[in-house]
């Protein structure tokens, strides 16, 4: 077995230049907007988060590399090669204070998508040995047991069995033929367990069929958040072979961000073939309902509530009407945050931040751009459609001494079902 | 040869009134910016003096100076002044010729060594002598021995001054300028081509007057006439700063009087005092006709880059560098693209997948 | 010491050339090298196209968003005014629009030369304003290399040179003039070697940007 290395670093890199980057390095005029953009910048007013900054590896070899120029500049001895000891240095940078969010890319002047590029970083770090700690155990269990928390089907099944109690509705496993294979995520089976409960009721109402795979249940995908795409594959790999063994025609991802990201977007990217079946986060599909009439509910919520976009739905997937439909379905006094949609801040836990325990306290300083905004609207509770967005807010409105909930929205769409069965 | 009559004397004989006198002398003074107080000791100086030598040496020339000179020949007060001067050798105006006429101008040479002033127009041909002597002596040779007894040298003329048309690329005589020639004597360029008429007299008024020369600029031109643009004398300025330019000869902005930059004039660059003092005794100028100016008292305006591009016009051969550029820039270009896609090519066909097994092994 | 007129002969003539070859080369070899590494096929399902939102991008990101307007209004405000009186004393005084026209065959109406006069000067104000900025902010000044200030310097030349020239600060005209052009031809050269390159790359770039998040159907 071989080693990690910073030439097999190096090569990741390589391999991930496209035109795409190449334009990106050369327009970067050094202007740092992209800093005001970042709540790790914001928040530290630490210039070393600027997010083009966390490039500067991946630009090295750009430079040197990739152009002509680069190349002079090398041989005369005027460029900084790329080191081992460089690469320690931006792991910082590139896992702790970076949630992939894409907020820079939206901002930046010249048009970089820093996001996008971050992500091709990773790919180099990993290969060179650079990844936190944290990630990498979430990855090992991801791989091996099926689950980046280490939670197997066994554990699953005592939840399926309470709710199936609670509910008195069947949640199958493994039906042959159903209209939707849906994922979950280990943190919204650990922590919000109502929302199996909730797209169980859901789909009983809209009258669907539906599927757990017990292959492949887990939606996230701890590859995409260490930025191997050999990892990556192997847990797309999964989900899109059950899916086929069970030859179901769409597949839902949960309220998980990342998780729609990795299996809407890169998916097929990673096995390098379109999907046999469509792909959904449970919210764009409840919207669709919605919209055709097929979820019905009655009443609504009255206190004050405000919304908070994951990126990975919202700016990185265009997934910002459809809770906002739905929101107002069910909510009488819904007011979004002030930059909200595509503009919304990072609650900064995303992209594997809190996965790594190093980043504890960085995350929790890029939080009070997220508290900031919640103070501006000051609402009662605070929806949102991803675990991972609800544990830092919980976390970090606790930090903070706020006592406003977190709900999910599905959740909350299912209270508000018109149904035969009660909660 | 010299004469006993100073030209106090010649000019009353002529018919010239003190008044008259007096207002030719108030007119050179102000040419030459000099206050009114200094006019009667402008007055007294050309009264008294006497008719210097003048040898005029013609070398790669057109004529065109000397034609431009005698348009002061006119029963004016320059004329006069003209006859005064003992213009000892001339070409184009002396009666004498073949050895007769180069005997007169070593005579003169030697009576009045030292004194004499030294015209020159043309320019010297130094590839192959050759291309131009007089009585079968070179150029440079004339030039060199005539300026050992000159009290100053005058190069009349943008050939004199600067190298002028021969001297306009290819060069194919070598031609070089008198000031290049001519050292450990003062030498005043009077460019233009040819210069303006009075620009010339006045010139020699000044010499006569006060013995010493005029101001020069960095060319060695006199100051009082070659201190201005033609640009910032020119009566067509505001149609510049407005904006308002003529796009061809003879269209609506050319007949209005507009501006001339886009047609080529060279007004901004060029130092004479065209604009002010005009030709044909103020008649008019090049601008004033409707034609740009060409910078024809200024260095190398032959090879500008063309009487009717515009200034701002580089004079390089734009296109065909463009082209050939171009041509090399894509085969470079596709050269470091492939070169670019075979690095990552290479990368991607050795890349080991990274295992977790790995990931576990980093300390 | 180089007399004025030749000097002037000599930035119009072969300095041109040269400056113009080493720019067309060097933009070219930047261009071939983003292009020809091309992008790997995408084989998720799209949810929007890629076309009409990259065209988009490359015209709306020059607008901030009003969030990052009130978070650097500077780099916004200041940015704006350079760029607009920079291209104004470069596409709209008649003197240069010439220049295109006898090489280019293409031209058009220019401004008075007062206005244009009064845009070069703000420009130059907004430009050294923009260092200033530049060493004094924290991100920016530890975002700088030697190569921005560089360019710093490169762009202001033309700039205060052509300002000298007009007004005839510099004696002989000849020598003004050589030196503005000197100085453009000093431009040419780095250009295609310094973040330069983004006044033709940024449009590339933000082409990809509008057209990766349009894929995704999201307004970038």
């Amino acid at each position: 077995m071989s080693e990690l290395s910073l030439e097999r670093g190096l090569q990741a890199f390589r391999q991930e230049m496209d035109a795409a980057v190449a334009a990106f390095f050369s327009s970067c005029v050094h202007c740092g907007l992209c800093a005001e953009a970042c709540p790790f910048f914001v928040e530290t007013q630490d210039p070393k988060y600027t997010p083009i900054h966390k490039l500067e590896p991946l630009r090295l070899v750009w430079e040197q590399e990739f152009t002509l120029w680069g190349r002079i500049k090398r041989t005369l001895g005027l460029s900084r090669p790329v080191t081992d000891a460089m690469l320690a240095e931006w792991e910082e940078l590139l896992y702790d204070s970076c949630s992939m969010c894409g907020r820079c890319s939206l901002v930046c002047p010249v048009g970089n998508d820093i996001q996008y590029m971050v992500r091709k970083a990773r790919e180099g770090m990993v290969a060179a040995g650079h990844a936190p700690e944290g990630l990498i155990g979430a990855a090992a269990r991801a791989i091996r047991i099926g689950s980046p928390m280490g939670l197997k089907f066994k554990t699953l099944q005592v939840q399926i069995e309470h709710v199936q109690a609670d509910t008195g509705l069947e949640i199958p496993v493994d039906r042959q033929g159903a209209d939707f294979l849906v994922l979950l995520s280990s943190m919204e089976i650990i922590n919000f367990p109502e929302y199996l409960e909730a797209i169980a009721r859901i789909f009983e109402q809209v009258g669907i069929t539906w599927t757990l795979s017990s292959e492949a249940f887990e939606a996230t995908n701890a590859g995409i958040q260490i930025g191997s795409k050999d990892i990556a594959r192997e847990l797309v790999e999964r989900v899109v072979r059950a899916a086929e063994k069970l030859g179901v025609n769409n597949v839902i991802s949960p309220e998980c961000g990342h998780a729609y990201t990795a299996i809407r977007w890169e998916g097929p990217n990673l096995i390098e073939r379109p999907y046999p079946f469509r792909v959904f986060h449970i919210i764009e599909l409840l919207d669709e309902w919605r919209a055709s009439g097929k979820l019905k509910t009655e009443g609504k919520e009255s206190d004050r509530l405000t919304m908070h976009d994951p990126c990975n739905l919202a700016r990185k997937s265009g997934v910002i009407e459809q809770q906002r439909n739905l929101m107002n379905l069910v909510a009488e006094n819904f007011v979004d945050l002030k930059e909200h949609g595509r503009w919304q801040w990072c609650c900064g836990a995303g992209g594997g931040v809190s996965s790594n325990e190093r980043a504890t306290e960085l995350r929790m300083r890029a939080f009070k751009r997220k508290k900031a905004q919640i103070e501006e609207v000051a609402p009662e509770r605070i929806v949102t459609m991803c675990a991972t967005c609800r544990t830092q807010l919980e976390e970090g409105l606790e930090e903070n001494n706020m006592s406003i909930p977190v709900v999910g929205l599905t959740e909350m769409i299912a209270e508000h079902l018109v149904d035969a069965k009660s909660d | 040869m010299a004469t006993t009559k100073t030209l106090g004397e010649v000019l009353r004989e002529n018919g010239v009134t003190r008044r008259g006198f007096l207002k030719f002398c108030a007119a050179t003074a102000s040419l030459m910016a000099l206050p009114p107080s200094l006019v009667p000791a402008l007055a007294a100086a050309l009264e008294k003096a006497r008719r210097p030598s003048v040898i005029w040496l013609s070398f790669q020339e057109c004529t065109g100076c000397t034609e431009s000179l005698t348009r002061s020949h006119t029963p004016t007060v320059e004329g006069l002044i003209l006859e005064h001067i003992s213009l000892d050798y001339h070409h184009t105006l002396q009666a004498a010729s073949g050895d007769a006429a180069e005997h007169a101008r070593e005579d003169a040479m030697k009576e009045n060594f030292g004194h004499y002033i030294l015209v020159v127009d043309g320019s010297v041909p130094l590839a192959n002598p050759g291309y131009s002597t007089i009585a079968g002596i070179t150029n440079r040779v004339m030039l060199e021995e005539a300026v050992k007894g000159a009290a100053a040298v005058i190069a009349m003329g943008t050939c004199a001054a600067f190298g002028g048309l021969p001297g306009a690329a290819p060069n194919p005589t070598g031609a070089v300028s008198v000031g290049e020639l001519v050292k450990g004597k003062p030498v005043i360029n009077v460019s233009g081509c040819p210069p303006v008429p009075l620009v010339i007299t006045g010139v020699l008024a000044q010499l006569l007057t006060f013995g010493t020369l005029p101001a020069l600029d960095g060319y060695g031109r006199p100051l009082a006439f070659f201190g201005q643009s033609i640009h910032d004398r020119c009566y067509r300025r505001p149609f510049y700063d407005k904006g308002l330019f003529a796009e061809s000869f003879d269209d609506e902005g050319a007949r209005k009087g507009w501006c001339l930059y886009r047609l080529g004039c060279k007004g901004p660059m060029t130092y004479n005092a065209c604009a002010t003092m005009k030709w044909n005794q103020g008649t008019s100028w090049p601008v004033e006709s409707g034609h740009p100016c060409l910078g024809c008292a200024e260095p190398h305006f032959w090879d500008a880059g063309g009487f009717y591009e515009a200034l701002s016009v580089p004079t390089a051969a734009i296109a065909r560098t463009a082209t050939y550029a171009a041509v090399g820039g894509v085969a470079l270009g596709a050269a470091m693209g492939i070169l670019g896609r075979t690095t990552r090519q290479k990368a991607t066909a050795q890349r080991q997948p990274v295992s977790v097994d790995e990931l576990e092994q980093t300390p | 010491m180089i007399n004025p007129m030749d000097f002037l002969a000599w930035v119009r003539g072969p300095a041109f050339d040269i400056a113009l070859a080493v720019f067309v080369v060097g933009m070219l070899v930047r261009l071939l090298e983003i292009f020809l590494l091309g992008r790997r096929p995408n084989y998720a399902q799209a949810r929007g196209g890629e076309w009409g939102p990259g065209l988009r991008t490359m015209v709306s990101r020059s607008l901030a968003d009003p969030g990052t307007f009130k978070r650097a209004p500077f780099n916004v405000i200041v940015g704006w005014i350079w760029h607009v009186g920079f291209l104004i004393a470069l596409l709209l005084f008649v003197p240069h629009i010439e220049l295109v026209k006898k090489t280019l065959g293409i031209g058009w109406p220019g401004l008075p030369n007062p206005v244009v006069d009064a845009a070069s000067a703000i420009a130059i104000v907004a430009l050294v304003a923009m260092l200033i900025h530049r060493v004094q902010h924290p991100v920016m000044r530890f975002l700088s290399t030697f190569e921005d200030y560089l360019t710093w310097t490169l762009t202001l030349l033309p700039l205060l040179t052509g300002y000298l020239a007009y007004h005839r600060l510099i004696n002989p005209y000849p020598l003004a003039l050589g030196l503005h052009i000197l100085s453009i031809e000093l431009l040419l050269i780095a250009f295609p070697f310094t973040k330069l390159t983004h006044a033709v790359t940024a449009f590339i770039a933000r082409w990809y940007n509008g057209a990766i998040f349009g894929r995704k159907g999201v307004r970038a």
